[in-house]
């Protein structure tokens, strides 16, 4: 991947970064899509804008590409203002979420389209279209149409297309909204290799978490307008800094309560919910009394019906809705509060629907590790 | 949620063909008899209003010109019919210049439409919400008048005493060395006026196909285009205007047809002398009584016109080949 050519540019505090966004605002008529936003993307990045619906994420790439400029702030890439700069005099290329192929063109027109306005030969023209074919493997499919072509290989001429004019970084909106699960993970793959090969600066947009963990080197996660938390895959997973982040990546089980005491290696959380007392990792920035929240991935809880050893937080439980997914079950389990638990147990050992952990109505006990809990103070 | 396996139905219940059951007449009522005698009705109509009428001026058009009620009869002995009105539509330079006349008014008509059309479609496609709406009611506006009176509301301005003429006569003796000054512009009676009126008139035909055709085309394709490197005329050569090719043709034939055979224009505004089609057919009706030679014309003027629709069909066709 991408990291091991460029190092964690995002760590070196020397490092130029490549895009720079700075305090940007962008308000329609009364309503304000992005609000105040900074954000550093170094050269050779594969960074992912994450986030739902009406977030401000599509926005925030239409700005890099310069259809929309902002209300406030600056855009700078590779060291130049080009917040006031037209679209067609960027060396930036988006790959759009519907493709936008010229349907009037073929694959060879299209992909060619943007060489029209570079001071090349007719033969360079052609030896770069066909470079960027053979890079999608598109290259028997040169002479057909967009409609002739299934929805994947569209997908491949719009990324050949925008690359082909090799741009100092690729816009990708949606890449892989529009295709099929297992076509998605090929293209995934795809979509690094060539990232890999080529280093360019790629920015997605993406509202799939999945998508945005597996494809990128860092993640904003965006909410309103804002950025929430800006991280790896693995920073934003395992060490998300608000409720609203932990939720919004993957699923979490949250459980409100208050800090009854503080060292300096361990905290104890009193929550009603877990009927008694969370013992977390210390954490200086706590008080005695300050309500927080725990938050546990349902994989870091552990599902048993032997009581679980010595120093882990545990509370026993009954098993109502169990979900069989193949690879993995989802167990929902009723606390003694009432409260509603979501346990992940991975499958990894073959047997009958009987030899199961537990069954519907089980007496089970839930146990997780000190490490395993987040804090979370918002 | 796992668990709850879904309940296997049994194999679909089909209908079952009784043996000797329904009458075909029966099963078409119950089944098809809607749906055949809704297709059936546009094809009564057109069978009544436009087969039939149109096989009669055939017909006619292969008859003789008589002094009598009807005007016309045909041969008694075989072979009945008669080619000379079409012979004669050859030989007389009138007809040929009619023809010659109307194809040369309609294409400038065309051509002017078009350039006047395209570009006020586009604005109206690229207007937004409640604007859009405003101005599509404007270019339909026209048509809660009286087409007669539109007509005569032109004809009111370009008289040599209205209030327009004598302004453009003021404005133009500005640019004229004293001597040459005029007294009027000659606009009246002229195949200037057909051609001007014809524009007014057909205008809206030109933009409202070009209108449903712009509007539906995607607008991210031109941002794809400009993200490329194209400046804003440049793509509008590379995208909007190659795409718009089927809404062009469908107003460029929606306006040159019955520009061509246009009868009310000329005979109102135009040159008497230098006549259209349209009322060369109109005279031999009307004047000459001479329906036979009138019928003649009107089905040549058909064939002619009737070369367009095709090759227009064909296209369509094509086009449509490409989609799937």
């Amino acid at each position: 991947m991408g990291i091991e050519n460029t190092g964690k540019a995002w760590e070196n505090l020397t490092a130029e970064p490549f895009i720079r966004i700075e305090k940007v605002t962008k308000k329609f008529s009364d309503f304000t899509a992005v609000n105040n936003v900074s954000l550093d993307i170094y050269k050779g990045e594969l960074f992912a804008l994450l986030g739902g619906s009406g977030c401000g994420k599509t926005t925030l790439l239409r700005m890099l590409s310069g259809f929309e400029s902002p209300t406030e702030g600056r855009v700078w890439i590779d060291g130049q203002d080009m917040t006031s700069v037209p679209p067609y005099e960027r060396p930036v290329n988006m790959m759009f979420q519907s493709y936008a192929l010229f349907p009037h063109m073929t694959v060879e027109q299209n992909v060619g389209y943007g060489l029209k306005h570079e001071k090349l030969s007719n033969a360079q023209r052609q030896d770069r279209v066909k470079q960027m074919l053979d890079l999608v493997q598109l290259s028997q499919f040169a002479g057909r149409k967009p409609h002739q072509l299934s929805g994947g290989q569209r997908q491949r001429v719009a990324l050949a297309r925008a690359l082909a004019k090799q741009p100092k970084v690729l816009l990708l909106d949606e890449p892989l909204g529009a295709l099929d699960k297992k076509l998605r993970e090929h293209t995934q793959f795809e979509i690094m290799n060539i990232q890999e090969k080529t280093g360019i600066t790629f920015v997605v947009v993406t509202h799939d978490q999945e998508e945005a963990m597996t494809l990128s080197t860092r993640i904003a996660v965006m909410d309103k307008g804002v950025i929430r938390q800006t991280g790896t895959p693995t920073e934003i997973y395992e060490f998300p800094k608000t409720k609203f982040v932990a939720d919004f990546i993957g699923s979490i089980n949250q459980f409100a309560g208050t800090v009854k005491s503080v060292t300096r290696d361990k905290a104890a959380i009193a929550c009603a919910d877990w009927a008694g007392d969370i013992t977390v990792h210390g954490d200086s920035s706590i008080a005695v009394g300050q309500s927080v929240s725990v938050a546990v991935r349902p994989e870091k809880i552990s599902i048993s019906k032997k009581a679980p050893a010595k120093g882990l937080n545990a509370v026993e439980g009954k098993v109502i809705d169990l979900g069989y997914f193949g690879k993995d079950s989802l167990y929902r389990v009723k606390l003694p509060s009432s409260a509603l638990v979501r346990v992940n147990r991975v499958n990894d050992q073959r047997g009958r629907e009987t030899e199961r952990v537990a069954q519907w109505e089980d007496k089970v006990w839930l146990s997780f590790e000190p490490s395993a809990a987040i804090l979370l103070k918002d | 949620m796992a668990g709850i396996a879904p309940q296997k139905s049994g194999p679909a219940p089909q209908e079952l063909e009784l043996p000797g059951g329904k009458s075909g007449f029966r099963n078409w009522l119950d089944r098809n008899a809607w749906r055949d005698i809704i297709i059936a009705v546009p094809y009564v109509w057109l069978i009544l209003f436009f087969v039939a009428p149109f096989i009669i001026i055939i017909a006619m058009s292969l008859a003789q010109s008589v002094i009598a009620q009807p005007p016309f009869r045909f041969d008694e002995t075989w072979p009945y019919v008669t080619f000379e009105n079409f012979d004669r539509l050859f030989s007389d330079f009138v007809y040929l210049r009619g023809y010659l006349t109307s194809l040369r008014n309609a294409l400038i008509a065309t051509a002017l439409c078009l350039l006047l059309g395209y570009p006020m479609a586009l604005g109206i496609a690229r207007a937004k919400g409640v604007w859009r709406n405003i101005l599509l009611l404007l270019v339909i506006l026209p048509f809660w008048t009286s087409f007669l009176l539109r007509v005569y509301a032109w004809i009111g301005m370009m008289g040599s005493n209205s209030w327009f003429n004598r302004g453009l006569t003021s404005v133009i003796n500005v640019f004229l060395p004293a001597a040459s000054e005029i007294n009027s512009v000659p606009m009246m009676n002229s195949n200037f006026a057909v051609i001007l009126v014809v524009v007014y008139s057909y205008l809206p035909f030109m933009i409202l196909p070009l209108f449903a055709n712009l509007e539906k085309l995607d607008f991210t394709l031109n941002e794809a285009a400009m993200d490329l490197g194209s400046r804003p005329m440049q793509v509008f050569r590379d995208v909007t205007l190659p795409l718009s090719i089927p809404g062009i043709v469908a107003g460029c034939l929606l306006v040159f047809i019955p520009a061509t055979g246009e009868l009310v224009i000329p005979s109102l505004v135009g040159n008497a002398g230098d006549p259209m089609i349209g009322r060369v057919i109109n005279d031999e009706f009307s004047l000459n009584r001479h329906w036979p030679m009138a019928s003649a014309i009107a089905v040549a003027l058909l064939m002619l016109l009737v070369v367009p629709i095709m090759l227009y069909n064909r296209m369509q066709e094509r086009a449509s080949e490409g989609v799937k």
